[in-house]
Parts: structure tokens; C-alpha cells; sequence
């Protein structure tokens, strides 16, 4: 276990500037995940993390010593690869022991240790297949199996669940959650799917082109998302933005959208003239009969394009006026596209966010 | 019934294109193996009988065999060979698949030039290399050496490509992964490159070993005592001496030909694919 501290990290790759400025500490047994789109960096923090990549500059250091230039096998940490990265050559048994025979433990030890990280995953009667004879959700435990067995300071996932079909990589979330649980070790966790963000983190950091966009707890970046990049990446379906420019007109606040409809704000905190997304979620708007909003609610009325029962409720996509709007209804009621509808949601879940800067205001 | 009918039309509806390509297969088949048919006989032949073109001969004999193995020094150049082309093959593997190695893993300054130095050696005719290397080896003293027939070919710029290319293919995250588990460079090298590329290892070995067997001009040209002769330069002799006797040399030609079979239905098992990316996603 370990404390784990990247501070003002930076990475060039010739002239691409992969990361930027990353700074963050990560506590004891904390269990972080990195999360953002495609090349958005996270495996490169994590490369650089492992000592897989050079920092161009910057510095991390884990449980209080500056790692930069300590070779990875001295950094005292264990990485699974999204593709896994089993020796193809060498059994499980044999996959999961040679890290601790570079470190010359005596055999009895080697023999007990990976034994018990076998049994924890539950691969005790694959010790002596070839990585070929394995299913996919097989290779990804020996993977973790050979993470573990290390009892390293740190582990380092790169997206280690991504090869695997929904069902299994659901399976595999939960053993993960429950051997973090188990084993308390700090750990950091890269994937570019926010579920999995949102259910294995203590702290999420939400990454957009090599810089930190946000980090907060599943909760803090559900809630209070710190940019409109950050609204729009967690959540699912996706967060409903109207775009445009807030002003009171007659008594009341509106935003006057940039494609002539205006939406009724009750009240805002935002000051008059400011051209702002205004952000909302499909799980917060509440279907309703009238257009007339109760007290502390706005309304937005839209018409349906598309209807996706999904059993449990129904997700519905629908034109706005002043952009297409997805809202999530949970009840027996049976729609069809062309239904007009309204929808109302509480003004304390509205989002803003600068037109410019993307920043919650 | 139905799979056996399916086959059936299958095979029926190849039929011309499959007869041509085998009239071409087999004559093309014939062509290769005549000449070691023609070998073959003639070792049983008696001279008298040597320039007849029967397969089958009059009046089979052992006596070339005999002669060969008892009266000549063909075992010894036989082990010269075998000495020399072993020690040149074990070479040729484990520096032309390290430096395939470094060339394919590793970023470092000037390594395209290496590389483009190593490949530009293969435009290099034998021929012109052979001055400077008799007389490299004359004022090093490896005329008649061991070392002397060898030494050209202990690492070759061939292999080096072939190696780097296969080691290319190798995934970077299990030299990745073996770093993380703690080894050292060489030690992830020798324990998970090489195990993945045996195949590449194997045709290198096959290749380098039947280039050395069958080699003549240089081993020729750096030897001069009987002693130390590999089979080619063995066999060539005994035209010199013996005025042509030719039931002899296909003799011998026969009896140098065992080895090199041996050493590819010894590799050619390894020469499989695929084992490479078995440990990979899922
Ligand atoms: N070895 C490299 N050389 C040059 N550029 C690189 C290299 N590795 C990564 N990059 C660039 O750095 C950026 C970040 O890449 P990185 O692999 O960290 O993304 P990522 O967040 O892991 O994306 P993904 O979700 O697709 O894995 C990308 O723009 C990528 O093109
Ligand atoms: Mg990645």
C-alpha cells in the first residue's frame, strides 16, 4: 500500500503533447479510476506511472519517493494490459509465478503465493493451460492473478475489462470491486466507459486531451460536474444541453435560445446576458400532463422522434425546438413518435455552464 | 451422404484447373528429383557402369561405400562439417536474433542507420569478400582453422533481418510485462522473446546450416591440409585424385546429404505458427 503523487506531470511525444500538467494525489488503498474519451491520455499517465514511459516533465513519486527514474521492476507495482499480455509460452501457473521468481523468492514461497492468488480468482484447475486454452474471462483473471500475486504497493489497470463481452465484464467489475475490498491496495484503474468509472471509484479524474478536467467522487462529478465536458461524459444516456443566452424579458428568466425558442427559467443565479449551455438530465425530467411547471420546476415541451422501451422505463428522444432532448420516463404509459410532451424538472438540477469556456457557473 | 455428395461436385467442379496444376506440380516435381534419383543409383554403380543412365543398376554394389568409409577421410571431413556448421549455426542464432531483437524493441539514436548498414551488407557479393578475408586470416594465422571456415558466418546480416522482422510482430506489452515482473533486459530477451519466435529460430537454423554444409569456396580457399576439409571441398578432391571417379563423389554426395535431412525433419516440427499471440485479448 502506498500513497501515489503526480505533480505538474507532462508528456511529449515529439511534438504531440499527450498529457499536461496532471497533478494529483492519490491516498493510501484509494481506489482511482482515469476516464475520458479515446487518446485522451489516460494510458500514457498510467505508462508513466509504471515507469513504461519516460515523464517529460514533472514528478511522481509513490509512497514518498520520486519514482522518475526508478526502472519499473524497482517501482514496486503491478500493471495488467487491456489485451493481458500473457507469456503465451508459460502455463498459468508459470504466468503468475515469474514475477516472483525475478525476485528469487525461495519456491516454497513462490508455490504458496500463487496458490492462494489462484484460489482467491478461482483458478486452481487451470494452473497447467497454455494462455491459448483460455477463454477470454479466464485470461483476464490470470492477468489479475499475476497482478496479485506480487502484492505490490500499486496496481495499474489499463481498461483490463474491456475485451470482455457485457455479461462477464459486469461479473468481472464486481470480483474487481470485491478483491479491491480484499486486498486494500491503492490502485489505479484506467477505462474509457464512465459505468464502470462511476461503480468501482473512490475518486474519479476525467481526463480531456491530456489534461484533468475534473476530480471528485462518483457523486461530487455526478452532481456537480466542473465543466460541460465532464456533464456531458458521465451519465447515461448522455446529459441534454440547450444552448444560449440568459435575459429577463417580462417579469421573467428566460434563455433565449440560439435557435429562437425560449425556455423559462423560474430563477437563475446566472446574470443577465451571459450566453451559457444550460444542462440537464434525462433521468431528472418528470413527465408531465401540462405545460404549466409546479412551483420550482421549469418545463420543457418537445415532440418524439424516437421511443425506446427498455422494460423498466422508456427512453424517449425527442425534438426540442431547439435541439434533440432525451428524457427517461418510468410508468405503464405507451408513446408514439409524433406525441407532443412536456417535461419538468426541479431548477436545483439545471446545469450551467460558460458558452466559451465549457466552466460550471 | 450428403458431405460425401458435396465433396464430390466440389472435387468435380475443380477438375480442370486442379489437373493442370498437378501436371505442372508433377513435372516440376520430377525435374527436382531426378538428379538425386540419378545420385542415388549411380552410388551403387560400378564404374564401368557410371555413365549409363539406368536407375536401376547391372550389377549393384557397396564397394563405393566401403571405399569411402574405410580408405578415404570422409567421416573426418564429415565431422569437420558437421563441427563447423553447428558451431556457425548456434552463432548465427543468438547474435543475429539479439541484434533482430535490439533492432525491433528498442528506440535508440542511430538505429536506422545500423540497421540500413546491416541490410546493406547483403548486397555484398561472397566473391569479393573472399580477398579480404584470406588475408585477414592469413596475418591472423586461421588458415586451416576451424575458425577460419567459420568465422565469416557467425553472424549474418540475413538472419539479423529475418529476426528483427519476426521480433516486430512481438507485442510490446510482454516485454512490457516482463519488465514489470522484474527482469532483466536480456533475461526477457532469452525467456520470452526467444520462446516466441522458435519458428523464425528454426528456419534460420535449417537455412544456415544447409548454407554451411553445402558451402565450397571459402572453406575451399582457407584450407589446404586434408585434415581439416569440410564435405564439399572433400568430395571436390577426390575428382583431383582419382581422375573422375564419379560413382565415388555421388557416393559421398549421398552419404553428405543424411545429415542435412536429419537437421530439417528435426526442426521443421518447430516451424509452426501462431503460438505468438495466443496470449493476447480474447
Ligand atoms: N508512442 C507514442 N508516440 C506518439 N504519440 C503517442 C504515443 N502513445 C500515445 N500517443 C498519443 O498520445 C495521446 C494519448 O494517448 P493514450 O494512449 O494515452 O490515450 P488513451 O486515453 O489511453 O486512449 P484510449 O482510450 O484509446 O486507450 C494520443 O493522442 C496518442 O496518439
Ligand atoms: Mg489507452
Amino acid at each position: 500500500m502506498a500513497e501515489v503523487t503526480l505533480d505538474g506531470v507532462r508528456k511529449l511525444f515529439g511534438s504531440v503533447t499527450a498529457v499536461e500538467d496532471f497533478t494529483l494525489s492519490i491516498g493510501n488503498g484509494e481506489f482511482v479510476v482515469f476516464v475520458g474519451p479515446s487518446g485522451c491520455g489516460k494510458s500514457t499517465t498510467l505508462r508513466m506511472l509504471a515507469g513504461l514511459e519516460d515523464v517529460s516533465s514533472g514528478s511522481i513519486s509513490i509512497d514518498g519517493r520520486a519514482v522518475n527514474n526508478i526502472h519499473p521492476k524497482d517501482r514496486d507495482i503491478a500493471m495488467v494490459f487491456q489485451n493481458y499480455a500473457l507469456y503465451p509460452h508459460l502455463n498459468v501457473y508459470d504466468n503468475m509465478s515469474f514475477g516472483l521468481r525475478a525476485k528469487r523468492l525461495p519456491r516454497s514461497e513462490i508455490e504458496s503465493r500463487t496458490h492462494d492468488a489462484a484460489e482467491i480468482l478461482g483458478l486452481g484447475d487451470l494452473l497447467k493451460r497454455r494462455p491459448g486454452e483460455l477463454s477470454g474471462g479466464q485470461k483476464q483473471r490470470v492477468a489479475m492473478g499475476r497482478a496479485i500475486v506480487r502484492q505490490p504497493k500499486v496496481f495499474l489497470f489499463d481498461e483490463p475489462l474491456s475485451n470482455l463481452d457485457a455479461k462477464l465484464r459486469h461479473k468481472m467489475r464486481a470480483e474487481m470491486k470485491l478483491l479491491h475490498q480484499r486486498v486494500q491496495t491503492t490502485t489505479v484503474y484506467v477505462t474509457h466507459d464512465q459505468v464502470e468509472a462511476m461503480t468501482l471509484a473512490d475518486r474519479i479524474v476525467i481526463m480531456n486531451e491530456g489534461r484533468i478536467e475534473q476530480v471528485g467522487t462518483p457523486d461530487e462529478v455526478y452532481k456537480q460536474p466542473a465543466s460541460q465536458f465532464v456533464a456531458s461524459f458521465i451519465g447515461s444516456p448522455a446529459m441534454n444541453f440547450a444552448t444560449g443566452m440568459i435575459s429577463n424579458s417580462s417579469r421573467q428568466t428566460i434563455l433565449e435560445t440560439h435557435s429562437g425558442v425560449d425556455i423559462g427559467l423560474a430563477s437563475s443565479h446566472v446574470v443577465q446576458g451571459r450566453q451559457v449551455h444550460l444542462g440537464f438530465r434525462p433521468e431528472h425530467m418528470q413527465l408531465a400532463d401540462v405545460a404549466k411547471p409546479p412551483k420550482g420546476h421549469i418545463s420543457i415541451s418537445g415532440d418524439i422522434t424516437v421511443v425506446e422501451p427498455m422494460g423498466h422505463e422508456t427512453v424517449l428522444t425527442c425534438d426540442g425546438g431547439f435541439g434533440e432532448i432525451v428524457g427517461k420516463y418510468e410508468g405503464d404509459k405507451h408513446f408514439r413518435p409524433g406525441e407532443s410532451v412536456y417535461f419538468h424538472i426541479r431548477t436545483d438540477r439545471l446545469h450551467y455552464f460558460d458558452l466559451e469556456t465549457g466552466i460550471r457557473i | 451422404m450428403i458431405d460425401v455428395n458435396a465433396t464430390m461436385a466440389r472435387l468435380e467442379r475443380a477438375r480442370p484447373g486442379t489437373v493442370i496444376l498437378w501436371t505442372l506440380l508433377f513435372l516440376g516435381g520430377v525435374v527436382m528429383i531426378t538428379p538425386i534419383v540419378f545420385m542415388a543409383a549411380t552410388s551403387f554403380k560400378t564404374g564401368q557402369e557410371v555413365y549409363e543412365l539406368s536407375i536401376i543398376p547391372d550389377k549393384p554394389t557397396l564397394a563405393n561405400y566401403v571405399f569411402i568409409l574405410q580408405e578415404s577421410k570422409f567421416m573426418r571431413w564429415m565431422l569437420n562439417s558437421l563441427w563447423v556448421a553447428t558451431f556457425s549455426t548456434a552463432s548465427v542464432l543468438f547474435f543475429d536474433s539479439l541484434v533482430g531483437y535490439t533492432l525491433a524493441k528498442f528506440d535508440f539514436r542511430g538505429r536506422h542507420i545500423v540497421f540500413i548498414a546491416i541490410l546493406s551488407t547483403l548486397m555484398i557479393p561472397t566473391e569479393m569478400l573472399i580477398i579480404p578475408w584470406y588475408m585477414m586470416s592469413r596475418s591472423f594465422g586461421w588458415i586451416d582453422t576451424y575458425w577460419g571456415i567459420a568465422f565469416p558466418g557467425l553472424m549474418t546480416g540475413f538472419g539479423t533481418f529475418l529476426m528483427r522482422q519476426f521480433f516486430m510482430s512481438l507485442p510490446d506489452e510482454l516485454i512490457e510485462a516482463a519488465r514489470i515482473d522484474g527482469w532483466s533486459e536480456f533475461a526477457i530477451w532469452w525467456r520470452i522473446a526467444m520462446p516466441l519466435v522458435i519458428p523464425a529460430l528454426s528456419a534460420l537454423a535449417i537455412f544456415h546450416f544447409l548454407g554451411n554444409w553445402t558451402a565450397f569456396i571459402w572453406p575451399l580457399i582457407v584450407t589446404n591440409d586434408p585434415d581439416i576439409y569440410t564435405i564439399p571441398v572433400g568430395i571436390a578432391s577426390f575428382n583431383g585424385e582419382f581422375q573422375m571417379d564419379w560413382e565415388i563423389v555421388m557416393t559421398a554426395s549421398c552419404l553428405a546429404t543424411l545429415p542435412t535431412l536429419l537437421v530439417f525433419l528435426l526442426l521443421q516440427k518447430f516451424i509452426i505458427r501462431g503460438i505468438m499471440l495466443a496470449g493476447l485479448k480474447g
